[in-house]
């Protein structure tokens, strides 16, 4: 670990794959940027790979007032020995006071090592971050300014906890996907770039990679102004038309809970929740959900929700704007109608590709 | 060839189950209230050891740092085929965090023979996924994560596909290797008849302990001591005492362990209320409907 060093930057690792940027990364930085703007400190980003340097300049114009470039052969691509290597020795070098992680399946397989091997702090999963103080617990208790507040859902989302750490720095966590809206480029942005070498092995890579495969997510659900998704209560594989209808009808993103991809009505690409994914349309319409802990907590920040489920006690009203008890397979058609009455323009769905 | 495997698992409170009596009305969750059960992809750990197990043979070594009540899990385990079974507990691994987790769990796996060490994605409870790669960097073994399938073990070298979120790798390595196994991985088996004939009976000493304090109130503790300690010799001829360590027997620093050991804290715990600004009921009947659909309009919610 490192002592505690309230100059420490903010850092926010650069995931990339096949030299690009992933988007939580991104969605970091404005976070990220407001962090180090309220502790008085830089905001840098720690990039590694082989031949990722283009990717240096586009870092800055999200906000980072520094880039540590880390390149080499062996980097090409990710690996949990090799990256955490190159970040441990860039933390203690440059003493950081906090990094953040994106988590996802990169992150999460690489930000625990690199804590285990700093012996610092590491919190998964975070929806959110704060700066704040904690007063320690018994008389000689010291108060803890300024400390990175960690919050996240535990007991399977049933709890938020908010998690600090005031002597085993950096402090490290890393942040669900979807949950920060992406920095915005300013290309008159300037910034540092700060080349460092690694001193790698084929020891440092003891995972042969044979064989890759990854496919476009079938819909883009982080996108998605406007997002119908239905749950186990359509009833059927078949009778999950309606859910499609409905969003054709509002140019919207057909989603689902998870009961709903379970049963098979929809791939899970489809999925909504904390498995799933995280989303903050403009609007979301539930049909058939009840709105388990775990599906809100993927769509609670929706701006407007209306929910359609025949249990005047089902959870998702709880955080419904628009709440209509009553039979989907009756609602539904009664709102296809009303939008097309309304002259809404029809978009035939058509299959989202990830945008670059 | 076969393969010697450490299974970790861990009791956790079944927080897919949890009603208005489990939480407490200061907001806090009532744990006592929730069943305990064997985190759910620590079972589909378990089942990976015993598909190793089938195909090479080898001998599947589980072990849980929990309270004395986690030894019921132990039990589970050997009902499905596990052949040894280790409970670490000692009241100062209380509060520890994942880190200090992971640490004692290195102190307890360095006892054994291995060659992997499997390890559910993550608990239900901690929800971080944590434990399995600390764990591996203290063993200083490489880590195959989100492992769906195991491809092959050939010699010492292992071939798995792993889940990397839209879509997959196959990776291999040289063993040693920690896995983390998802829940997609594998249907884990239910418990075998004849293994639980065999095991139910199966005891850590201080679950002995337990049982004979309450069958025995008015005795001494030397009488007590004594009766557990026959009753430990019974049990450990036929092969049912299950392993118990402490941190004493582990070795550990206790600098690593519990609260000291552990850099995260928690500075607050709320419980989840979510609840809309304003809400309006809307009838099911075509005029409400179409009242609805025009306010979303007038705010410009629908284009």
């Amino acid at each position: 670990m490192i002592d505690v060093n309230r100059n420490g930057e903010v850092w926010v690792f650069a995931e990339q794959h096949g030299g690009r940027l992933e988007e939580t990364p991104i969605e970091l930085m404005s976070k990220a940027r407001r962090l180090a703007d309220t502790l008085g400190v830089k905001l840098a980003a720690a990039l590694l790979g082989d031949n990722v340097k283009t990717l240096a300049p586009k870092l800055i114009q999200y906000g980072a007032d520094k880039v540590y470039l880390v390149e080499h052969p062996l980097l090409q691509r990710h690996q949990a020995n090799s990256y955490a290597s190159v970040i441990f020795d860039l933390i203690h070098k440059y003493e950081p006071q906090i990094v953040l992680y994106g988590a996802t399946v990169t992150g999460r397989d690489l930000a625990p090592r690199i804590a285990s091997a700093a012996k610092a702090g590491l919190t998964a999963d975070c929806t959110d971050l704060q700066v704040g103080d904690h007063q320690a617990a018994g008389k000689n208790g010291l108060l803890h300014r300024n400390l990175l507040f960690q919050i996240r859902p535990a007991f399977g989302g049933n709890i938020i906890a908010t998690i600090i750490n005031y002597d085993r720095w950096p402090q490290m966590a890393t942040v669900r996907e979807g949950v920060m809206p992406p920095a915005e480029a300013d290309v008159t942005r300037k910034g540092e770039i700060v080349v460092e070498k690694a001193e790698l092995s084929e020891e440092h890579v003891p995972l042969e990679i044979l064989e890759e495969h990854k496919r476009p997510k079938k819909v883009n659900l982080k996108a998605a102004r406007v997002i119908v998704a239905g749950g186990a209560g359509l009833g059927s594989k078949e009778n999950f038309r309606l859910v499609w209808d409905l969003a054709n009808c509002l140019g919207a993103a057909p989603a689902a809970s998870r009961a709903a991809v379970d049963l098979g009505y929809i791939d899970r690409d489809h999925q909504v929740g904390q498995t799933g994914t995280t989303v903050r349309p403009s609007l979301y319409v539930a049909v058939g959900i009840s709105g388990a802990i775990q599906h809100q907590a993927g769509m609670s920040q929706s701006q407007k929700i209306i929910a359609v489920n025949s249990d005047p006690d089902a959870p998702i009203f709880q955080i419904a704007h628009y709440k209509i008890v009553g039979d989907l397979n009756d609602v539904v058609p009664k709102m296809i109608k009303a939008l097309r009455e309304k002259g809404i323009k029809e978009e035939k769905l058509q299959e989202a590709v990830e945008t670059a | 060839m076969a393969y010697n495997c450490v299974v970790l698992a861990k009791q956790v409170p079944d927080t897919k189950r949890i009603t208005g009596r489990a939480m407490n009305d200061d907001g806090t969750v009532n744990r006592s209230a929730l069943p305990a059960i064997f985190n759910p992809e620590d079972l589909n750990a378990l089942e990976l050891a015993l598909e190793i197990k089938q195909r090479y043979g080898g001998r599947i070594t589980v072990m849980t740092m929990g309270l004395p009540a986690a030894g019921a899990i132990l039990r589970e385990a050997l009902y499905r085929g596990a052949d040894d079974a280790v409970l670490v507990t000692d009241i100062r691994c209380a509060a520890s965090d994942t880190l200090a987790t992971s640490y004692i769990l290195s102190c307890a796996v360095r006892k054994v023979d291995w060659d992997i060490v499997l390890c559910g994605r993550q608990a239900i409870d901690g929800d971080t996924a944590q434990v399995g790669p600390q764990l591996a960097e203290k063993l200083g073994v490489p880590q195959i994560t989100y492992v769906e399938e195991l491809v092959e073990i050939d010699g010492r070298v292992i071939t798995a596909r792993r889940n990397i979120g839209n879509g997959w790798q196959m990776v291999r390595t040289k063993l040693p290797v920690l896995l983390t196994v998802t829940g997609e991985a594998n249907e884990p088996r239910v418990a075998a008849a004849k293994k639980m004939m065999k095991y139910k009976t199966a005891r850590t000493p201080v679950e002995l302990q337990q049982q004979i304090k309450a069958d025995h109130h008015d005795a001494d503790e030397a009488t007590i001591k004594k009766l557990v300690e026959k009753r430990c010799a019974e049990l450990k001829q036929k092969g049912l005492l299950i392993e118990q360590w402490d941190l004493d027997y582990l070795g550990a620093d206790l600098t690593w362990c519990g609260r000291s050991g552990s850099p995260t804290k928690v500075h607050r715990i709320q419980s989840v209320v979510l609840t809309a600004k304003e809400s309006k009921d809307v009838e099911p009947s075509e005029t409400a409907i179409s009242q609805m659909i025009h306010e979303l309009i007038e705010d410009k919610i629908i284009a």
